[in-house]
């Protein structure tokens, strides 16, 4: 997307491969193509454009895609470092 | 999910979630008839008080009544084999939907949201598979078509798991593309959406868009408040204590230079901005909007010991206001953003600690 893209190193995204039953879920759902199919098989192909929205997850009914999802949003997580609880766009 | 947090989204204007009335809706325009009984038929034209409506949202003037009623409603004249279209409550959510699907016959599905669009709804868990399963059962909707097919916005994805919703309704879930614009294309091509239309971006327009909403704060009570007691300060320095009237007109300059820089140019000059931190891109923006500024008012080479502690704290909110951007834009992650506070709040901490004890160190001294 136009040059923008954030931290990478730091996502937390994972696939057990093993697990993947081709279902293409995740290719579809993931609004920045981080998933392709390689032989019927999922495949992250650009773990640094995840941005955690937990769509591929919620999607994989064998539960193959793990991560943290989440809001990636400052005063989200501010929040959730003063409640102590879950970051929070309650604000 | 990001770009929920920012102010130019809904959800963190604090919408009631509790009964609703949901008033006159000046957007149907007549009722279609179905096994489930009548269902109310949408316009497909926009009106100029829908038009009105949504100037009045982006200005941050009426928000928490910005919802629809959810339900099913009819567009064109649906028939038992015409598609099912799943949306949110939000009003101009279903204003760009409705107005994209002009000259065809389709069922909309509105899901009670809150009134908050469909990928914010989504990560808050509104816009979920058991929202989707309540409001598929309420409509009674496999009395109303015969088809066993959903076509759900992909942003909703985050909320809804396609194979849960086909176990409880018996009804498959077809991602929608991204953008609502993108329907007409995504209908034609016999719902298939092409890759473009699964992407999400930040284009300078839509940067913008959330630039205007951050910076209508600008004439918000509170801040015409803040201004008038500024006012009052700056008279009495005036009177009182002469020789902190440059430095306090140098303060106010300052901070608007820095809510400015860190609320509008920093979002539009995202892209060509140094770095991947939203903290540093807010650092750069601050040096240079108020160096320029500074140019101005004090020339090269004469900016007194208090400016430099001045600009100091404006690098520094500027960093934090830009941070703060995190939470509209669309591609930042809760690790990357978590990553980049834990080493930006401290040095921003550090910068202004330092600029508010060199300014009055430098003012002491005279």
């Amino acid at each position: 997307m136009a040059g923008l893209r954030y931290i990478e190193e730091v996502v937390t995204l994972a696939l057990d491969a093993k697990l993947c039953n081709g279902c293409r879920q995740c290719t579809m759902v993931c609004p920045h193509a981080v998933f392709e199919l390689v032989e019927g098989r999922a495949r992250i192909a650009d773990k640094g454009a995840c941005m955690e929205c937990g769509a591929c997850s919620r999607n994989c009914a064998p539960g193959a895609i793990t991560l943290k999802p989440g809001v990636g949003c400052a005063a989200a997580i501010i929040n959730g470092w003063i409640t102590g609880g879950e970051p929070s766009c309650d604000c | 999910m990001s770009e929920c947090c920012g102010p130019g989204q809904p959800c963190c204007g604090g919408v009631p979630a509790a009964v609703y009335d949901y008033g006159p809706t000046p957007y149907t325009v007549g009722q279609v008839d179905t096994f489930a009984g009548p269902v109310p038929q949408v316009a497909t034209q926009l009106s100029p008080a829908d038009a009105r409506g949504a100037v009045r949202v982006r200005m941050g003037i009426a928000r928490n009544d910005f919802r629809v009623r959810p339900g099913l409603y009819a567009v064109g004249r649906p028939d038992d084999s015409s598609q099912v279209l799943v949306t949110a409550n939000y009003k101009l959510s279903f204003d760009t939907v409705r107005s994209q699907l002009d000259g065809r016959d389709l069922w909309l599905l509105v899901l009670d949201t809150n009134g908050i669009n469909v990928w914010c709804a989504a990560g808050k868990g509104t816009f979920s598979t058991s929202e989707i399963v309540d409001r598929v059962r309420d409509v009674r909707l496999e009395q109303v078509v015969s088809h066993t097919r959903l076509v759900v916005p992909q942003l909703g994805a985050t909320g809804v798991a396609a194979h849960e919703v086909r176990a409880a309704t018996g009804f498959s879930v077809v991602w929608g593309p991204v953008r609502a614009d993108d329907l007409p294309a995504f209908l034609d091509a016999g719902m298939k959406a092409t890759s473009q239309m699964r992407r999400v971006e930040f284009p300078l327009r839509e940067r913008a868009k959330l630039v205007g909403v951050e910076l209508s704060v600008l004439w918000r009570r509170r801040t015409l408040v803040v201004a008038a007691v500024l006012l009052l300060i700056l008279a009495a320095t005036w009177k009182l204590a002469p020789a902190l009237v440059a430095p306090l007109l140098t303060t106010i300059l300052v901070a608007v230079l820095a809510a400015v820089a860190g609320a509008a140019v920093a979002p539009l000059l995202l892209p060509w901005l140094p770095g991947r931190a939203f903290s540093l891109k807010g650092a750069v923006a601050g040096l240079l909007v108020i160096t320029p500024a500074y140019y101005f008012v004090f020339g090269v080479g004469s900016v007194p010991l208090w400016g430099w502690g001045l600009l100091a704290i404006g690098v520094a909110a500027t960093s934090y206001l830009a941070m703060n951007f995190t939470g509209s834009s669309t591609y930042t992650s809760p690790s990357g953003v978590e990553w980049e506070m834990r080493r930006a709040i401290p040095l921003q901490a550090l910068g202004a600690v330092a600029g508010v004890a060199l300014a009055i160190f430098a003012l002491v001294r005279g």
